[in-house]
């Protein structure tokens, strides 16, 4: 009999998404989907207000990532109020910046691999839910639960003394920012007692990439097929090809790794990239324009940032993106688990990252804000944890915003969670005859690996238990589980 | 000199100048009295009714009513405190006063009162009302959403010829505030901070200058409103 699978919503996600997998006679998958059900209008809402109130409203958009929304903003107003892109800014303003969005990556990554994906990785796909979750990582393996809460703290730490407070502050406006970090505060974090030091963090952080890679060895086939696929790659690099994760030009590769997009200026996006609209998803999917709608689509996030990036400018970084490169022979990586071990290696550079700026006298001066010619556009683009980011406003002569365009990173992301969703349904699901849970979680870990933010992308905030119910050819629902 | 006027406040003795208002005594005394339309020095207008306090059992705004001898006021009482909170919680639910992504928050008057007075979600429904901004001056904006119509800005604003810049447009229900677009053009970068810190909540604001102040250095990071009266004591 025909069946129709709905996952509703999916767990361990920031944000309220769907999942619908139909099945032939002969349990086949004919159709799957990730459907983002949510609506917020943040892109509306901002017309009309003063330009530079954009980065402090837009970042409600979520509470783990809103430092990507508020230093994404301030780039695109830093070209508006006439500081320019790059080094605009002044070396207080740019490092602060940049210190506060490495602390991002790390608390962000942290909580995605810790707190959200480990409980998959420790007790297994198809273990049992009650257990699944991030107390039950908690009760058995205290350290790495541990380990997990307090690099997040550190990061959380390190937002709170660049941007004011933890969650949504205030600290960049448009060019430049609001305050320095003095001594006192540098000192909590070079010399704050064990763990909350940033030595321990990186060798946390080490600790973390090496956990990972005990675990790939082990599982080996899940995390190099599991919901793998050919895919473009897209990110952010330094104008020297290094990974930058605040700034730089966009790049595309392909699956083979041969460039697509060739490390274009940001500010021309529109020329290169477009947005399509799907009747059954809030969420837009974008494209490369030269390659279609259908073939354009591409990934971000972690894994893209390492295929696209040429070298890590930071050492130990460095010595594991050698190692991630070599486990493809530098061709780009297209297994979908794998995007955990980039967000690791990610982890361990934005913590080196972190020491290298707390350690830079630049951030105790005090001049913090360029200001040039103001001119009525602007787009900044940075690298969240998830991927790239996309803010773009127009002004008008009241300095009100006129137009606002967000590409988020689960947008970018929308194909690809689609068709990993699809793998994963193709290769555990097809064909069964009774549906379990454990097969309904593979579905939701393909998401996870990828994002789990859909807030973001539709732009609202919230979690629900999962529930699962199946329904026949004719609509009509014979099962339903709630978790 | 003039002979001090004697009266209490919650049994507390206090004295006052002739003449001098309820309010702006209890100050003089370390008594905190809360108010949003009142500054000392202008003209009172009684109009956000916070201020009110009980004499002789009935309700008389302090701002506008004068000292007089034997005076016994209450004013930290559950009544009176109750009624505060009430009129703090009518004034966010008449309003649009999103604080998340307000300039003026920490510095914000009406924020600050209803962590005083721990205001959690109003008993009144909000009116989302349709409000509109004036952008149209180079030096500030207007934004009616967050305006409490307390006049602080007529009353007490000028520009550096002695002209007034600010003025109500419409009424009742409609009332408004309105800025003189050309005037306010020639304000200096101080004149226009002035007027921003004259008002009590984020309704008007400096151009270009949002959010540069840390959190942490803002006027009620740290202390409740009316911190600074009760240090007299």
């Amino acid at each position: 009999m025909a069946k129709k699978i709905t996952i509703e919503p999916v767990t361990r996600v920031e944000g309220h998404g769907k999942v619908t997998i139909h099945l032939d006679d002969e349990g086949n998958v004919v159709q799957s989907r990730l459907h983002i059900v949510e609506f917020r209008g943040f892109e509306r809402f901002v017309q009309g207000r003063p330009y530079w109130e954009a980065p402090v409203l837009v970042q409600r958009l979520c509470g783990i990532c809103p430092v990507s929304h508020h230093l994404a903003a301030a780039k695109a107003l830093d070209v508006i109020v006439g500081a320019g892109t790059g080094d605009g800014l002044t070396p207080t303003g740019e490092k602060m910046r940049r210190l506060m969005h490495y602390g991002q990556i790390f608390q962000s990554h942290a909580l995605h691999f810790f707190h959200l994906v480990s409980p998959d990785l420790l007790f297994g796909i198809d273990a049992d839910p009650a257990i699944r979750n991030i107390i039950g990582v908690a009760l058995k393996f205290k350290d790495l639960a541990v380990q997990g809460v307090m690099m997040r703290k550190f990061g959380q730490e390190i937002i709170e003394v660049t941007a004011g407070k933890k969650i949504h502050g205030t600290g960049a406006i448009p060019g430049g920012i609001n305050k320095n970090l003095s001594i006192e505060e540098r000192d909590i974090f070079l010399k704050g007692p064990d763990p909350m030091n940033i030595d321990k963090m990186i060798s946390w952080s080490q600790d973390a990439v090496n956990f990972f890679k005990d675990y790939h060895k082990k599982h080996r086939e899940l995390i190099d097929t599991f919901a793998a696929f050919p895919s473009s790659h897209l990110s952010l690099v330094r104008k020297d090809g290094a990974m930058d994760l605040y700034d730089g030009v966009i790049r595309a590769v392909d699956a083979e790794g041969k460039k697509i997009l060739h490390d274009i200026d940001p500010q021309d996006y529109l020329k290169y990239i477009a947005e399509e609209v799907k009747n059954w998803s809030y969420m837009k999917f974008p494209y490369l324009i030269e390659y279609g709608k259908k073939d354009g689509w591409y990934r971000v996030g972690p894994l893209a940032r390492l295929n696209t990036a040429d070298f890590i400018p930071s050492p130990l970084a460095q010595k594991e993106f050698e190692q991630f490169k070599a486990y493809t022979n530098g061709k780009p990586n297209n297994m979908s688990m794998h995007m955990h071990w980039a967000r690791l290696i990610e982890t361990l550079h934005a913590a080196e990252m972190m020491k290298e700026l707390l350690n830079d006298p630049d951030l105790q001066k005090d001049d913090l804000v360029t200001k040039g010619t103001k001119v009525k556009e602007g787009v900044g683009l940075l690298e969240a944890p998830r991927g790239t980011l996309f803010h773009h406003y127009r002004i008008n002569d009241n300095d009100q915003i006129t137009m606002a365009n967000l590409i988020v990173s689960t947008t970018n992301n929308n194909e690809p969670m689609n068709v990993a969703v699809r793998c994963v349904a193709d290769s555990m699901i097809a064909g069964q005859k009774e549906i379990i849970e454990g097969m309904m979680n593979a579905v939701e870990v393909a998401i996870r690996a990828y994002d789990p933010c859909l807030s973001c992308a539709t732009h609202a905030l919230g979690k629900m238990p999962l529930e699962v119910s199946l329904f026949d050819s004719n609509n009509n629902l014979i099962d339903k589980k709630r978790s | 000199m003039s002979e001090k006027i004697k009266f209490t406040i919650d049994g507390k003795e206090c004295f006052a100048e002739p003449g001098q208002n309820i309010l702006d005594a209890a100050t003089d005394n370390g008594v905190y009295i809360p108010a949003l339309c009142h500054m000392r020095g202008i003209k009172p207008a009684g109009s956000c009714r916070l201020c009110n306090v009980k004499i002789a059992g009935r309700l008389m705004t302090a701002c506008t009513t004068p000292v007089e001898h034997g005076m016994d006021i209450e004013n930290d009482i559950p009544e009176i405190q109750g009624l505060r909170l009430a009129i703090i919680e009518m004034l966010f639910v008449e309003g649009n006063h999103f604080c998340p992504a307000c300039e003026k928050s920490g510095n914000c008057e009406l924020q600050a009162l209803a962590y005083r007075y721990q205001m959690m979600v109003p008993r009144f429904p909000y009116e989302f009302p349709v409000k509109e901004i004036d952008a149209s001056s180079p030096k500030l904006i207007i934004d009616r959403n967050r305006c409490i119509l307390c006049k602080r800005c007529i009353r007490s604003f000028t520009d550096e010829n002695g002209k007034n810049i600010f003025a109500f447009k419409k009424r009742g229900h409609k009332l408004q505030i309105n800025i003189d677009a050309k005037l306010s053009a020639n304000l200096s970068d101080e004149m226009a901070q002035k007027a921003m810190d004259i008002c009590p909540v984020g309704a008007i604001i400096r151009k270009e200058k949002g959010f540069d102040q840390p959190i942490g250095t803002r006027k009620y990071d740290k202390v409740p409103i009316g911190s600074d009266i009760k240090s007299v004591i």
